[in-house]
């Protein structure tokens, strides 16, 4: 009798995959923003099936070119397609937007977590130095970082890291401090398991999933952020088919040729708008503290 | 084996200081199973974490030694007392039910133990493991190994911490009210699989409990705790069926004894006195029958009675 598998738990269960996806699809918001990205991402992995251009490549016969069955999207001052630009362009926001967040939260965790288990002189140090980034705009942090590192795609995503590090450092550390009272690290500390085994077996699986949340929220700003860089000369260069750099040439011909800066925004709008869909989703599945 | 001699214990609050141990005196001899009784808020489960070093922040030990096979475990270092815990000395919590890591598989997390007491293989390890299930009376071992903590039932939960508590073998279990929280029959199960580990593999166990009548059961020696002191203590069967303190008297009265199970419990009359500010005389004094002038401005101390039974009471010295 005793070991009839019990339903009832008052603790957090560990959720079946399926289970998880089951809920996630019921929410419509989250499977439309799913469908969204999900056509972007894959146009952008098959865009040398998808269209018969190269992104850098030069046409100057055909510059200006508005929409047609030829140029979809209209082509840009010296030629180039622009809806070729476009997807090779969502490899680079896309991808780098994804790494960027990896790298953040990944770091976050780990140093978050360490500065809440272990707290007094650490804690202090680390929690200081990250109000002092914090404290800043994340929009004119990472401009500043960005023109000290030079200006680069990559330069841009690694500011974008940086500055996104402390989110992740105060949502580790504050879960971690409710973990590290529960009863199950105690019990773990008296079976003798040493500290720095239950930080990674112990209370990170379970500190985890806030930080899973917040980083499926920030790639979309992630994305944003690139653009921007881009749009400002500080990220991607030209002739990098990146958004912002499209956007940063393109909103000075809007007047005349009003393609060139319409559709890399519309794409910027709809994968930015996409992600937050779906992190939304997200954490409605993983949170069990937000409304269901 | 395991001496505790003048432990003062305060926390630090907001509000003003808690004297949350005062004068607590009490050894453990090889083998044997010591109960801790009082009611809630009486200081057991601080004398138990004072042991291992897991008070929280604001605990201040103000004075006292615990010795353990000739090293005071209050003057070790993180890292010394770290190879204590769980090797030499375990412990069991109250609550089954979240005492447990509740994402990592009950296999996993027995073999990860394992492997920090023993030096196994991997392979070995989960043999072991399946070996401390069987000793915990775990039927099948291998079905249960693979099962998350909320899939168990709590007696097979608290089963399992017990497996987790003994697999160095400690020298030292001690269990803070382990049972309460399982209903009657499982309790007993509990009780008859600690006293058989007890047997078995020579451990000593410092039950926590406020239960009496469990302390009948499996303890050959009793402390009875009130307000943070020990007010008596001595062979169980001395404590129980010659009670001398009052107060261990009225709480052996407030039982329910089988045979007049309707008639109201006798309950202790008045409250626990504040911690933060204790009477300068007996803490029971504003509680006891029998209370004296003396009671009220001189705290008795501890003192021998008869054949290791120990009493702290102006009464009992005529
Ligand atoms: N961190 C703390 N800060 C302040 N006071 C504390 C703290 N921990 C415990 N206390 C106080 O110490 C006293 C003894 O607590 P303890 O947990 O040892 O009681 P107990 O005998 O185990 O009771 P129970 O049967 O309810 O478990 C209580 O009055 C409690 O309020
Ligand atoms: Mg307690």
């Amino acid at each position: 009798m005793e070991l009839q598998p019990q339903a009832e738990s008052v603790q957090a269960q560990p959720v079946k995959k399926s289970a998880l996806l089951y809920k996630l699809k019921k929410n419509k918001l989250t499977m439309v923003g799913a469908v969204i990205l999900g056509v972007i991402i894959l146009a952008a992995v098959f865009a040398p099936v998808l269209t018969p251009y190269n992104p850098n490549m030069i046409d100057a016969a055909n510059k200006f070119q508005g929409p047609s069955w030829s140029h979809w999207f209209g082509t840009d001052e010296v030629g180039r397609d622009i809806f070729t630009r476009i997807l090779y362009g969502a490899r680079l926001s896309l991808g780098l937007g994804i790494v960027a967040i990896l790298i953040a939260a990944g770091i976050g965790l780990v140093i978050g977590t360490i500065s809440g288990y272990f707290g007094g002189m650490i804690d202090q140090a680390i929690m200081r130095t990250m109000d002092m980034v914090l404290a800043f705009p994340t929009l004119i942090l990472a401009m500043a970082l960005a023109a000290a590192l030079g200006p680069s795609i990559q330069n841009a995503m690694i500011a974008i890291a940086l500055v996104k590090i402390p989110v992740y450092v105060r949502l580790a550390r504050s879960e971690t401090l409710s973990l590290r009272e529960s009863l199950f690290v105690k019990s773990a500390q008296t079976f003798g398991i040493r500290p720095f085994r239950i930080i990674r077996k112990h209370i990170m699986p379970n500190s985890v999933s806030p930080v899973i949340i917040q980083g499926t929220l920030d790639v979309g700003d992630a994305i944003l952020l690139i653009a921007t860089l881009g749009f400002l000369g500080l990220g991607a260069q030209p002739p990098a088919p990146e958004w912002g750099a499209m956007i940063s040439i393109g909103w000075k011909y809007l007047l005349d040729f009003w393609w060139y800066p319409t559709f890399p925004c519309l794409f910027l709008f709809l994968s930015a708008g996409a992600l937050n869909l779906i992190g939304d989703g997200v954490r409605d599945v993983l949170d069990p503290r937000s409304s269901r | 084996m395991l001496e505790v001699k003048d432990l003062h214990v305060n926390f630090q609050t907001f509000r003003g200081t808690i004297e949350a141990l005062k004068n607590i005196n009490f050894s453990i001899a090889e083998k044997e199973v010591v109960g801790i009784v009082g009611e809630s808020g009486s200081g057991k489960s601080i004398t138990a974490l004072t042991i291992l070093g897991l008070l929280e922040k604001n605990a201040d030990i103000a004075s006292g030694e615990i010795t353990y096979r000739g090293d005071n475990l209050l003057a070790l270092s993180k890292k010394e007392i770290q190879t204590i815990r769980g090797k030499k000395i375990a412990m069991v919590f109250q609550e089954p039910m979240t005492a447990l890591h509740p994402t990592m598989k009950v296999g996993e997390q027995l073999s990860e133990v394992i492997r920090r007491h023993r030096n196994v293989s991997r392979k070995e390890a989960k043999r072991l493991m399946l070996v401390a299930l069987n000793d915990v009376h775990i039927h099948q071992p291998e079905y249960v190994a693979k099962q998350y903590p909320f899939e168990l039932s709590g007696g097979m939960r608290q089963r399992i911490v017990i497996a987790l508590a003994m697999a160095a073998p400690p020298d030292l279990l001690i269990a803070d009210e382990p049972t309460t929280a399982l209903d009657v029959t499982i309790q007993h199960e509990i009780l008859q699989l600690m006293k058989e580990l007890n047997e078995k593999k020579g451990t000593s166990i410092l039950f926590i409990t406020h239960d009496l009548g469990v302390v009948s059961q499996i303890c050959n020696r009793t402390i009875v705790m009130y307000a943070g002191e020990v007010i008596e203590s001595g062979e169980t069967k001395d404590v129980l069926y010659t009670p001398q303190h009052p107060y261990t008297k009225a709480l052996i009265e407030a039982l329910p004894d089988g045979k007049n199970a309707n008639v109201p419990l006798k309950a202790i009359q008045g409250e626990v006195p504040n911690l933060m500010e204790r009477p300068i005389g007996c803490a029971f004094a504003s509680r006891c029958s029998h209370v004296m002038e003396t009671c009220k401005t001189n705290p008795p101390a501890l003192a021998h009675w008869q054949n290791q039974h120990d009493v702290a009471c102006w009464l009992e010295r005529g």
